[in-house]
């Protein structure tokens, strides 16, 4: 493995694109803008959570990283080097240090292979270590990602989904990565699972220093273990910033809604408090984006430059230079609020 | 006044590959007018599957082995096939988890909420059309005469849900039992949806039976709270004796792994 660069993050993402159905000119379709312009760094041993709504590329973007998509335009640099121009040979060399983890666990499992075999094939595929060796990093990943001995044996029909999501982030480890996109890992496990499989993911990262990319749509679940948050609407990013300052002052009327949105337990004791922001309608088709500002037709606060002029993502006066979103207004709407 | 549901000591149990097995022991609640009641659990608890037992929708191996499902006063297990018949969907209006799924994709949304009309009501064509306009209008969906004439997938999952709840609401039922009706949904979208069956629920004073594994939902809606795990009910009380007051240790631990936004994010070190 590649001494880590002490300088530059691990992960720098540049002007990236993703189109779909473009290209043929005769083509009826209309291009579907998957991401616009996506640009963001992680460095090693943290955890950049991607939030935001179904349909606003962030999936698309934790694929592109890992190879699963090829990026229309932008680069993806990953240890200064860009993996945009990798062949299929050497992307398959490089997945031992970028793995990703998917949100159904038990269709990422192979249903023919035993919980050992699975997480030792990307060993065997590898050719890393003697075939002894290999067995006794099976045993020790198990123990890592703290699923008992007996399991082993087990097919994925016979464990359950909390199990099999272990499963997977073992073996998403064999390889010893230093990047992990974790694909909403917990949206199809319990509240009592998620908690626990969160805590294991937190655990791994102190002890391995591995960085994730945590990809969700719960942002209750990316606020237990983010660092930086970015929130992301119809391909592009809207804001982004430390977990906590973006919760606590988010800059964005889009971020503002969708943390009003969030069904909170504390709900319970204070009923009618209206604090709520309710945006109206359904986000927009990524195939005919409004105009301007992408989430012009729903902010509450829009106006006519709004409608003409797409906002950059930029710093905000009197906040810290981490603290960006994409918003004209930003700087007004933070005073009224 | 009487509860509108009621349910005493309901048990349910399916016949296997290891024999019949009881899944479902002892469930007792009501729900009263104008009230939300949600059932919470973690999946395979059996909340959905109480509420298949209340409409008689149990899958074909199962059946109810014990106790009463009250609906204004009259015993739902007594009735025929054909006067559950009239029951659901005139008496009892249901909402399910998946909108898209649920709406036939070869006939029009106005033909499907006409058809639930044509069952229930005795109004003629132009009444049928007049109240199907006034029920999409009712659940927020835009232009509503055009929206009538469209398909299923040219509905957003959130308009789609919309659609359902207008029609299971066209006959205005004393009781809504909602299955999961926003978990398949964006939370901007399930802020629409959950705001939606609370100003129905004052408008038209029905009862909701609300059914999820979302505690900050629960939180939201209900007034009375029923906790279930492993077919059992754990705990049963108001919205303030669950949150400020759970008894009972399963609930405490379910409280406690909800992921609270009050919490504070970890900090990134250099070389962490």
């Amino acid at each position: 493995m590649q001494e880590p660069q002490r300088s530059g993050p691990l992960l720098q993402v540049t002007g990236l694109k993703r189109y779909f159905g473009s290209g043929h000119e005769t083509s009826k379709h209309a291009t579907i803008k998957a991401v616009e312009d996506v640009t963001f760094q992680l460095r090693a041993g943290e955890t950049l959570g991607l939030v935001g709504e179904s349909g606003c590329g962030k999936s698309t973007t934790g694929r592109m990283i890992v190879g699963l998509e090829q990026p229309t335009t932008g680069a993806i640099a990953f240890r200064g080097q860009d993996l945009s121009g990798l062949s299929a040979k050497e992307w398959r060399a490089k997945r031992r240090e970028l793995q990703i983890v998917f949100q159904n666990p038990q269709s990422a499992l192979d249903p023919r292979l035993s919980v050992r075999r699975q997480i030792r094939e990307p060993l065997d595929l590898h050719r890393i270590g003697a075939p002894s060796e290999r067995e006794a990093a099976v045993t020790e990943l198990m123990e890592a990602v703290s699923l008992p001995h007996e399991l082993g044996n087990r097919f994925p029909h016979e464990i359950s989904g909390g199990q099999a999501q272990r499963v997977v982030i073992a073996r998403a480890l064999t390889l010893k990565p230093s990047l992990i996109v974790c694909d909403e890992p917990v949206s199809a496990l319990d509240v009592s699972v998620q908690a626990k499989v969160v805590a294991l993911l937190e655990e791994l990262q102190a002890r391995l220093g591995v960085s994730y990319l945590f990809i969700s749509h719960d942002l209750r679940v990316v606020k237990m273990l983010s660092h930086r948050v970015a929130v992301m609407y119809l391909g592009q990013i809207v804001e982004e910033g430390l977990t906590d300052e973006l919760y606590d002052e988010p800059l964005h009327p889009y971020t503002k809604a969708l943390l009003s949105a969030i069904p909170d337990i504390a709900m319970a004791l204070r009923r009618h408090d209206s604090r709520r922001i309710v945006l109206q309608g359904d986000p927009p088709s990524p195939a005919a984006p409004p105009a301007g500002c992408h989430f012009h037709t729903r902010c509450p606060f829009a106006r006519e430059r709004c409608r003409h002029e797409m906002p950059a993502l930029r710093a905000i006066a009197g906040e810290g230079i981490t603290h960006k979103a994409r918003c004209h207004f930003a700087e007004e709407l933070k005073v009224a609020s | 006044m009487a509860p509108i549901l009621s349910v005493e000591g309901l048990s349910v149990g399916f016949l296997t590959d290891l024999g019949f097995r009881e899944t479902v022991h002892e469930v007792s609640f009501s729900v009263e007018r104008g009230k939300t009641l949600c059932i919470v659990g973690e999946s395979g608890s059996g909340k959905s599957v109480v509420c298949q037992a209340i409409l008689g929708i149990l899958a074909r191996n199962g059946r109810r082995t014990g106790g009463r499902v009250l609906f204004e006063g009259r015993d739902l297990c007594t009735f025929s096939e054909r006067e559950m018949e009239t029951i659901r969907g005139k008496g009892i209006g249901m909402v399910f988890q998946d909108p898209l799924g649920s709406l036939n994709p070869i006939h029009t949304v106005g033909r499907q909420l006409r058809e639930t009309l044509i069952l229930h009501t005795d109004l003629d064509e132009r009444g049928r059309q007049r109240r199907a306009v006034e029920l999409l209008r009712m659940v927020g969906i835009p232009e509503p005469e055009r929206r009538l004439a469209s398909y299923a997938h040219q509905f957003s999952g959130g308009m789609a849900q919309r659609v359902l709840i207008a029609m299971a609401l066209a006959c205005n039922p004393k009781l809504l039992i909602a299955d999961e009706p926003t978990t398949a949904l964006d939370v901007t979208i399930q802020a629409q949806i959950l705001d939606l069956l609370n100003r129905l629920k004052t408008e038209i004073g029905m009862g909701i039976l609300f059914i999820t594994h979302d505690l900050g939902v629960v939180a939201e809606m209900a007034d009375d709270v029923v906790v279930m795990r492993h077919g059992r009910q754990v705990e049963v009380g108001s919205i303030q004796d669950i949150f400020v007051r759970p008894q009972m240790a399963y609930t405490q631990e379910l409280l406690a792994s909800m992921p609270h936004l009050n919490r504070k994010a970890p900090i990134y070190r250099e070389n962490a």
